[in-house]
């Protein structure tokens, strides 16, 4: 693979037969949907689809292969609402504190 | 802005490829096709995932290829196509 | 709300009776990273009013609501009226009007599998998809493999799926770039002549919208 194609766009490279798998949406994907909705909705218009797909396109590719689909669209999201100051990175910080220690998780 | 190609024009893509985002493929850089359809006008990509809503409005085109001219390999038959929609800043007319 | 009822809860409460239905990703299991992100992300957009718990239920009910029946109708309906059909090729939203279903914000393009020509969608770049069709995508469509090779090997990969076409007919791949989604219409089924609209749609499943197999009885040349 060349520096002159990006990781993402992988139309036309070789790969092992496809898994057949169907999709179980679990409660969180279906708010990652939900809140992305909302938030590029012609109300909020607070970001757009292509907006998303650069901030996919951007994580990386180790994090690309190594996150599913859902996990990069909410790192993605929330690298955009950060970047747009909708967020702050302290109040997401406690926030996901107090999110983990509620859920009785160790903290990491 | 008007549209500058129609239906059955021949056109290539541009053999660019920046860093950024952008919605034309890498495979079809550089190749030739027809024009099929043209999908009306619409905000570029490129601008709206950096953040710009209210940018100019751009015609978008459906191309078709032969997959014998996308593909050195191509293993189907010779009439398989590929289509995809490209913005009319990717492309240029193919003289023959 | 019950006044020993202290805490909000806010996006997850879906019972008006307020019980706490089992929220098996959130109790069960250790969050992930990604999870622990999405639910801090979601309060806090929720305690600076940029969205409501109501409009994030309310989303997640619509979301649930659409199901691939939603395209296999428009099929039934293109199968069972030719003017049906060309009208539905021509503006899916106009025909999705005429029998009171909005296909939604995204122009949706529906392309006609002939005896001579088969048509497969793929998004190469993501996994763009006719959601307000078709519903979630399955796994599979939004796979590596299948994003780097429905577009350059379509042949191989809808073998995969059991459809061998024979080389007569050209398959015609449509790669999701820009602003159009695509829908497979299928042919329909010889031998389901005098079958209502309903029982139509029930042939027409989601993976032969997107182009990876036929209905059942559909000859493969």
């Amino acid at each position: 693979m060349t520096d002159r194609r990006r990781h993402h766009d992988m139309g036309g490279l070789e790969d092992g037969p496809v898994e057949i798998k169907e999709h179980t949406s679990e409660p969180w994907e279906k708010r990652v949907d939900a809140i992305r909705s909302l938030l590029s909705d012609e109300q909020r218009n607070m970001l757009s689809v292509d907006e998303l797909r650069r901030a996919i396109e951007d994580l990386g590719a180790e994090a690309y292969d190594r996150y599913n689909y859902y996990e990069r669209w909410m790192a993605a999201m929330t690298n955009i609402l950060l970047e747009k100051k909708i967020l702050g990175v302290d109040e997401l910080g406690r926030k996901m504190a107090e999110v983990e220690a509620r859920q009785g998780n160790k903290p990491l | 802005m008007s549209a500058r190609y129609k239906v059955g024009d021949t056109v290539r893509v541009r053999q660019a490829f920046p860093p950024g985002h952008c919605r034309t493929p890498y495979y079809c850089r550089g190749k030739s096709g027809v024009v099929v359809r043209c999908c009306g006008e619409y905000r570029n990509p490129e601008y709206l995932a950096y953040g710009t809503y209210d940018g100019p409005e751009e015609p978008l085109y459906r191309v078709q290829f032969m997959q014998t001219d996308m593909w050195d390999d191509y293993s189907g038959a010779p009439h398989d196509k590929v289509e995809i929609e490209i913005y009319e800043h990717w492309l240029f007319p193919e003289t023959s | 709300m019950s006044s020993d009822h202290h805490h909000d809860h806010g996006m997850y409460d879906s019972d008006p009776l307020h019980h706490h239905p089992p929220q098996p990703d959130l109790e069960d299991t250790p969050l992930t990273h990604h999870q622990i992100m999405q639910i801090a992300v979601g309060e806090l957009l929720i305690e600076k009013n940029i969205i409501s718990a109501d409009a994030l239920r309310a989303q997640i009910e619509f979301q649930d609501s659409i199901t691939p029946s939603r395209g296999a109708e428009l099929v039934a309906r293109a199968w069972s009226d030719d003017g049906f059909k060309g009208r539905l090729i021509a503006d899916s939203k106009a025909a999705g009007y005429e029998i009171g279903m909005d296909v939604g914000p995204v122009p949706i393009l529906v392309m006609e599998n002939t005896p001579t020509v088969h048509n497969l969608i793929v998004c190469t770049l993501c996994s763009c998809y006719p959601r307000f069709l078709l519903g979630i995508p399955p796994d599979w469509y939004k796979s590596r493999s299948y994003r780097r090779r429905a577009i350059s090997e379509p042949r191989k990969v809808l073998s995969e799926f059991g459809t061998d076409l024979n080389d007569s007919v050209e398959i015609k791949v449509h790669d999701s770039t820009a602003d159009m989604r695509y829908m497979v219409l299928p042919m329909r089924p010889a031998g389901t002549d005098g079958m209502s609209e309903a029982e139509l749609a029930g042939l027409v499943t989601r993976d032969c919208m997107i182009g990876v197999t036929v209905p059942e009885g559909s000859s493969k040349a």
